[in-house]
């Protein structure tokens, strides 16, 4: 990837990077709790917070502080060495994906070279669903450890709904790899440049994996809001039924984690619906030189605010499911279509290619 | 080197996961343990430049094999093991046949290894070469694995199905109407 750079060199660089992604996306992390409080406020009819700072812009911060500063209760006879991991799990796992993100095209400064992302490799796709796969140990733990039966309850419909909608969430993608052929996140979006051109005839429509994939995309997209435990499928938290769910005994930052990871996986989700369905940083392209650069992120941006904005939409509009529904929906509905998805693109691409 | 102190960090963290799977009294601290020596591996993996394999190891054994493990153990709610002295016999026979088999496995390994060496990362494994092994020149073998598999989960739906008329199913309330 990086021709002739010293392991120093390269050292440092992936670090700096590493700083910066991590920075971002913790950054995003907390404006997208204070956007989903704005959003909703609006949908319910009322301001959100709009106290600390201008337009309450400051509120993460007023946020941080007292999640920082309230008082860190252990409950009584919880088992304590899992009890303590599970938060560091979650949150853990879910800023690993980060990793092989691309936000933009390589940028050279100062004669190095290097793609705006912490690392390419060849398998980013399944990287990142091998993380969440891990990340379902973070719930799970955190309800089994507390010794609460809202707490296992609410761990164990995650599990359960975690692993379900996993399958289907796999093979929505298949599509999609089917199409460019790699597991490489660069070049899935590499192979969505251009337009569609069919017959010879310039058709001016980008040429994004949602057009022949559009069932899938609303595969992932579904199955995605499940992974992430969101309304309508918040289950697991569903606070009439379970008081918090898996998170009912944590208090003060260990609570904060669980609520960052949730947040964060949202992020890497609404990053992977643009990357694989909507052409990642593919765009317009004007200016001088240091715009074109940035352009791409400032597109690529723009989609993943998009899929964000979607979520607190869907939160402030959907009721919850029953769990029968919610399980019934994803082996009865999601599974057969993404099968018949997978095998309608195989044989489009076989006899058209 | 890097390589090679990379390698030894991990696989000590493998075999102390190992141990640690034997050596705990929960299960659930086994269970992770088992996760923690997959996810070793799957490092191992990925050392050798294999890195669709570490991949696939990480989502298949750590993230859905081990997630029912401990799963069940939640869902039975498996308290500590009492710690027993164990048996004399497994004391007298299983010591020797642990060093006896494990030395001939040393041994052969020691007398057969370093006729050919391959570089790390010389053999990749790149996701279509194994794609094509599996389902052209290992596809019978491979079918017939899935077809063993199916085997054992009928086995499994029969043993776990109840004996007819030996018990009447649970009666549940009719679901609510009108919300499907």
């Amino acid at each position: 990837m990086q021709g002739t750079v010293s392991l120093t060199q390269f050292v440092v660089i992936s670090i700096l990077k590493i700083a910066i992604g991590l920075g971002a996306l913790l950054t995003l992390d907390a404006y997208t709790v204070l956007a989903e409080r704005k959003i909703v406020g609006r949908i319910q009819n009322r301001w959100g917070p709009s106290r600390v700072g201008p337009f309450g812009l400051l509120q993460p911060v007023a946020d941080a502080f007292k999640l920082l500063f309230k008082e860190d209760i252990t409950p009584p006879y919880v088992y304590k060495p899992l009890y303590l991991l599970a938060p560091v799990l979650a949150l853990a796992l879910s800023l690993c994906s980060i990793a092989v993100i691309p936000i933009g095209n390589d940028i050279t400064i100062r004669g190095y070279t290097t793609a705006l992302q912490i690392t390419d490799i060849n398998v980013g796709l399944l990287v990142i669903l091998g993380i969440t796969s891990i990340g379902v140990y973070g719930v799970a733990l955190a309800g089994w450890s507390s010794n609460n039966k809202y707490s296992l309850l609410g761990s164990l419909r995650a599990s359960a709904q975690m692993i379900s909608y996993e399958v289907a969430l796999g093979l929505s993608l298949v599509g999609v790899l089917i199409l460019s052929g790699t597991f490489s996140l660069r070049g899935i979006v590499d192979a969505q440049a251009g337009t569609w051109i069919i017959r010879g005839f310039n058709t001016h429509i980008p040429q994004w994996n949602i057009f022949p994939q559009f069932v899938g995309f609303l595969i992932y997209l579904t199955a995605a809001y499940a992974e992430t435990n969101r309304i309508p499928f918040d289950l697991p938290e569903a606070e009439t039924e379970l008081v918090a769910g898996y998170h009912t005994e944590y208090s003060s930052m260990k609570f904060a984690m669980f609520f960052m990871a949730e947040y964060a996986n949202m992020i890497t989700v609404a990053c992977l619906a643009s990357l694989l369905f909507l052409g990642g940083w593919h765009g317009p392209l004007f200016g001088p030189p240091l715009m074109q650069a940035l352009l791409p992120v400032f597109w690529f941006t723009l989609r993943v605010f998009f899929f964000l904005f979607l979520y607190i939409w869907i939160r402030g509009t959907l009721p919850r499911f029953r769990y029968d529904q919610l399980m019934a929906f994803s082996w009865k509905v999601l599974l057969p279509l993404a099968i018949a998805n997978i095998v309608i693109i195989s044989l489009v691409v076989a006899l058209t290619s | 080197m890097v390589h090679i102190v990379l390698f030894t960090i991990f696989a000590l963290i493998a075999v102390a996961g190992a141990v640690n799977l034997i050596a705990q009294r929960h299960p659930i601290n086994s269970a992770l343990s088992l996760i923690v020596v997959m996810a070793s591996l799957a490092v191992e993996y990925l050392l050798l430049g294999a890195e669709f394999l570490a991949v696939i190891q990480v989502i298949i054994y750590a993230g859905a094999i081990m997630v029912l493990f401990v799963f069940t153990i939640m869902l039975l709610n498996a308290g500590e093991e009492e710690r027993t002295h164990g048996s004399r016999v497994a004391l007298l026979l299983g010591v020797p046949g642990l060093i006896l088999g494990g030395g001939t496995l040393a041994w052969l390994l020691f007398r057969h290894s370093g006729t050919v060496a391959v570089a790390a990362g010389a053999l990749p494994g790149f996701p279509k070469e194994i794609g094509r092994l599996l389902f052209r020149d290992f596809l019978l073998p491979f079918e017939v694995t899935s077809v063993l598999i199916l085997i054992a989960i009928m086995g499994a739906v029969v043993l776990a199905s109840p004996p007819k008329g030996a018990q009447e199913p649970i009666e549940l309330p009719p679901a609510p109407q009108g919300e499907e």
